[in-house]
C-alpha cells in the first residue's frame, strides 16, 4: 500500500474503532467519549499551529472561549437556534485569531509565546468584566431551546456522541486533508526552516497567518461545541490552564501528527478521570507529565510510534 | 477624604507593590538575561516563599521579629536551592532550548503549585508583622489662614509598608554592587554576553547558569516574604507577580536590569494608583493589552537595546 492509502486506511480506521467503542463501551465510558472527541478537536486545532507551523501559541484558550460564548451568548440572551448561534462561535474565533495572529505574528519566538498568553489574559479579564452578561467564573447553563437542532435533542447521550462523532470527524479528515495539501506542505517546510522557506518564494507570514486563522476557527468549533453539547459557559475555560492544555495533549499524543490530539487528550483524561478519585491535586500529574515529556520523549507517543515502526504516520 | 490625601494613599500603596515587583521582576530578569530563558515557574517560587515564611514562623512560634527574620534567611535560601535542583534536574538536561524549557517550566509551576495544596491546604494563613505601628500622615494645604498642616482621617501607613518598600531598596542596591563590582557579578556578565567565549575562557558556565536561577527564584522568594505580613500566604498567589514581572520585564526591556526598575515602579505606582480609582478588572485589560501592543510594535521594551 501507499503511504497515502495507508493514512486513509488509519484515519477511517480510527473513526471506526470509535463508533464500535460508542456501543460496547459502557455508558459512563461511552459518555466520556463525547467529551474527549470534543477537546480533540481543540487538540488538533492547537495542532495545526504547533505540530506543524512550529508557532507556539500560549493564547489558545481565548479561541476556544471565543467559539464558546459567541454560541452561548448569542444562544441564549439572543435567543438565535443552534445553527446560526454555532456559526456565530467559529465566525467570533476566527476573527480574533486573525485580529491576534495578524498583531501577534509581528514578533517570534518567546515574545510570540509572551504576546498570545497576553492576549488571552486580556480575554479571559475580558470575559470577568461584562459579568453582567458572561456571569464571570461561575458561568451559565445554555437554555435547552439552543441544544435542539430541529427534532434532536442533544442532550440525551446518543444524540450528543454523533453530534461530537460527526464535528471529530470533519475536523479530522479535514484537516488530514489540509496537512497533505501544498498549504500543509508549505507549513511544515515553514516550521523546519522558515528562512529557506522564504527563500524559495513561498509567503511565511501570509501561511503562518492563514495557519492560525484556521487553528483559531477549529478550536472555536471545538468551543461551540462544548457549549453545546454539554450545556455549560464558564470563564474557566478562557484562563491560562485552558491554553496549557492543548499544548499537554498535543505533547503528550504528538505533535505533528495527525491522531497525536486523539491521543493526548484520551490518555490525559483518563489519567486525570483516575487521579482526581484520589487526590484534588490533579493537576500535578499534568506538570509532572510535562516535565517528563519535556526529557524523555519530546515527540510523543506518536511521535515514538513513527520513529520506531511506521515511519509513513501522518 | 479629598482628592490629595487620597492621592497619597492611593501612592503610598503603589509604592509597596512596585518595592514587592521590583525584586520579583528582577529574579525573573536576570534568569532570562544571563540564561535566555522564560521562567513561567517564576510565580511558583514567589509563592513557595510566602508559604515558606509561613512555615518556619510558625515551626519557631516565638515572637514574631525573630520568625520574621528567620524566614526572611531561610525562605529564600531554600527557594532558591530548590530552583537550583531543578535546574540540575531539567533545564540542563534540554540544553536551554528556549521553547522546551518554557513547556519544562510549565510542568514544574503545576508541580509546585499543586505539591503545595496537598501538603500547605487551599486556606489562605497569615504571617504576623515583626512590627507594625500605624503613622499617621500629615497633609498640607493652603488654606484661608494660610499654610496649614492638618491630619486627615484614614491617611495612614504603618511602620512595616514603609520598612518594605526601605529592604527592597537595600536588596536593589546589594544585588547592583554585586552584579558590578563582584568576581560572581564578572562571571555572570561575561555569561550574559557570550556563554560559549566565556566557558572558552574557563568560566564554569553550567555553575553560573545554577546559581542564576537560583538567585532568580530566591528574589520572587524574598520579595515574597516581604509582603506575606500584608497580604496573606495562598497557593495560588503566584498567578498575579508572574503576569506583572512579565508585564515589567517586557516594558523594562528584556534582560535590561535598570529598565526592570524603572519599569517596576512605573507599573506598581500606576497599578496601585489606578486600581483606588478604576475598577481594578478594567485596569488589568488596560495594561495588559498595552504590554502586548509594546511587545508587538517595540520588541525591544521601552528601555532595551535592539536586538539582543
Amino acid at each position: 500500500m501507499k503511504d497515502a492509502a495507508k493514512s486513509n486506511a488509519l484515519h477511517f480506521g480510527v473513526l471506526a474503532t470509535l463508533l464500535v467503542l460508542f456501543f460496547v463501551l459502557p455508558p459512563y465510558h461511552a459518555g466520556n467519549l463525547s467529551r474527549i472527541m470534543v477537546l480533540a478537536i481543540y487538540a488538533m486545532g492547537f495542532n495545526l499551529v504547533f505540530g506543524y507551523t512550529g508557532l507556539l501559541s500560549l493564547g489558545h484558550a481565548m479561541f476556544f472561549a471565543a467559539g464558546m460564548y459567541g454560541f452561548g451568548l448569542t444562544a441564549n440572551l439572543a435567543g438565535w437556534p443552534v445553527v446560526p448561534a454555532f456559526a456565530t462561535g467559529i465566525v467570533c474565533a476566527a476573527a480574533l485569531a486573525a485580529v491576534v495572529a495578524a498583531l501577534a505574528l509581528r514578533t517570534a519566538g518567546v515574545s510570540f509565546m509572551i504576546v498570545t498568553l497576553m492576549f488571552a489574559q486580556t480575554a479571559y479579564l475580558v470575559v470577568l468584566y461584562f459579568g453582567e452578561y458572561t456571569r464571570g467564573d461561575e458561568g451559565f447553563v445554555v437554555q435547552k431551546a439552543a441544544r435542539m437542532i430541529g427534532e434532536i435533542d442533544l442532550t440525551t447521550d446518543t444524540a450528543r456522541f454523533f453530534a461530537a462523532y460527526i464535528l471529530f470527524a470533519i475536523c479530522f479528515l479535514g484537516l488530514a486533508r489540509v496537512i497533505q495539501s501544498r498549504f500543509g506542505r508549505t507549513l511544515v517546510a515553514i516550521r523546519e526552516n522558515e528562512e529557506r522557506t522564504r527563500m524559495l518564494g513561498y509567503d511565511a507570514q501570509r501561511h503562518k497567518l492563514y495557519a492560525m486563522i484556521l487553528s483559531g476557527a477549529v478550536s472555536g468549533v471545538a468551543g461551540a461545541a462544548y457549549a453545546m453539547l454539554f450545556g455549560y459557559v464558564g470563564a474557566t475555560f478562557a484562563s491560562v490552564q485552558y491554553s496549557i492544555f492543548p499544548l499537554l495533549w498535543v505533547l503528550l499524543g504528538g505533535a505533528g501528527t495527525t491522531i497525536g490530539p486523539l491521543i493526548g487528550v484520551l490518555f490525559m483524561f483518563y489519567l486525570i478521570d483516575f487521579s482526581s478519585s484520589f487526590t484534588n491535586a490533579y493537576m500535578l500529574i499534568a506538570g509532572v507529565a510535562l516535565v517528563l515529556l519535556t526529557l524523555f520523549a519530546p515527540h510523543g507517543l506518536a511521535g515514538l510510534v513513527r520513529r520506531k515502526v511506521f515511519a509513513w504516520l501522518p | 477624604m479629598e482628592f490629595g490625601p487620597h492621592l497619597m494613599l492611593a501612592a503610598l500603596e503603589g509604592a509597596v507593590t512596585a518595592a514587592i515587583l521590583a525584586l520579583t521582576a528582577m529574579g525573573l530578569s536576570i534568569v532570562f538575561g544571563v540564561m535566555r530563558v522564560v521562567n513561567v515557574a517564576h510565580g511558583e517560587f514567589y509563592m513557595l516563599g510566602a508559604v515558606l515564611a509561613w512555615w518556619v514562623a510558625t515551626v519557631l512560634g516565638t515572637h514574631p521579629a525573630i520568625g520574621f527574620v528567620a524566614a526572611l534567611i531561610i525562605a529564600p535560601a531554600l527557594v532558591g536551592g530548590i530552583a537550583m535542583v531543578a535546574d540540575r534536574l531539567v533545564l540542563k538536561r534540554v540544553a536551554y532550548d528556549a521553547d522546551r524549557t518554557i513547556v519544562a517550566t510549565i510542568g514544574m509551576l503545576y508541580i509546585i503549585q499543586q505539591t503545595t495544596l496537598m501538603t500547605f491546604g487551599p486556606d489562605a494563613r497569615p504571617v504576623e508583622p515583626p512590627f507594625n505601628t500605624r503613622l499617621a500622615l500629615p497633609w498640607f494645604e493652603w488654606g484661608e489662614n494660610g499654610f496649614a498642616m492638618f491630619w486627615p482621617w484614614g491617611l495612614s501607613t504603618t511602620s512595616y509598608k514603609l520598612f518594605v518598600i526601605a529592604a527592597a531598596a537595600v536588596v536593589l542596591v546589594a544585588l547592583w554592587l554585586v552584579i558590578t563590582r563582584t568576581k560572581a557579578g564578572l562571571l555572570m556578565r561575561a555569561t550574559q554576553q557570550d556563554s560559549e567565549t566565556a566557558q572558552a575562557f574557563g568560566v564554569p558556565v553550567g555553575r553560573v547558569y545554577s546559581l542564576v536561577f537560583g538567585l532568580g527564584a530566591g528574589l520572587a522568594a524574598l520579595g515574597a516574604v516581604l509582603v506575606v505580613p500584608i497580604q496573606q500566604a495562598h497557593y495560588l498567589m503566584g498567578h498575579d507577580p508572574l503576569l506583572l514581572s512579565f508585564i515589567v520585564v517586557i516594558i523594562g526591556g528584556l534582560g535590561s536590569l535598570p529598565g526592570t526598575v524603572i519599569a517596576a515602579l512605573l507599573i506598581g505606582m500606576s497599578d496601585g494608583i489606578i486600581s483606588v480609582f478604576f475598577s481594578p478588572t478594567l485596569a488589568k485589560i488596560i495594561a495588559t493589552l498595552l504590554v502586548a501592543l509594546v511587545l508587538v510594535f517595540r520588541p525591544q521594551g521601552l528601555m532595551g537595546r535592539a536586538q539582543t
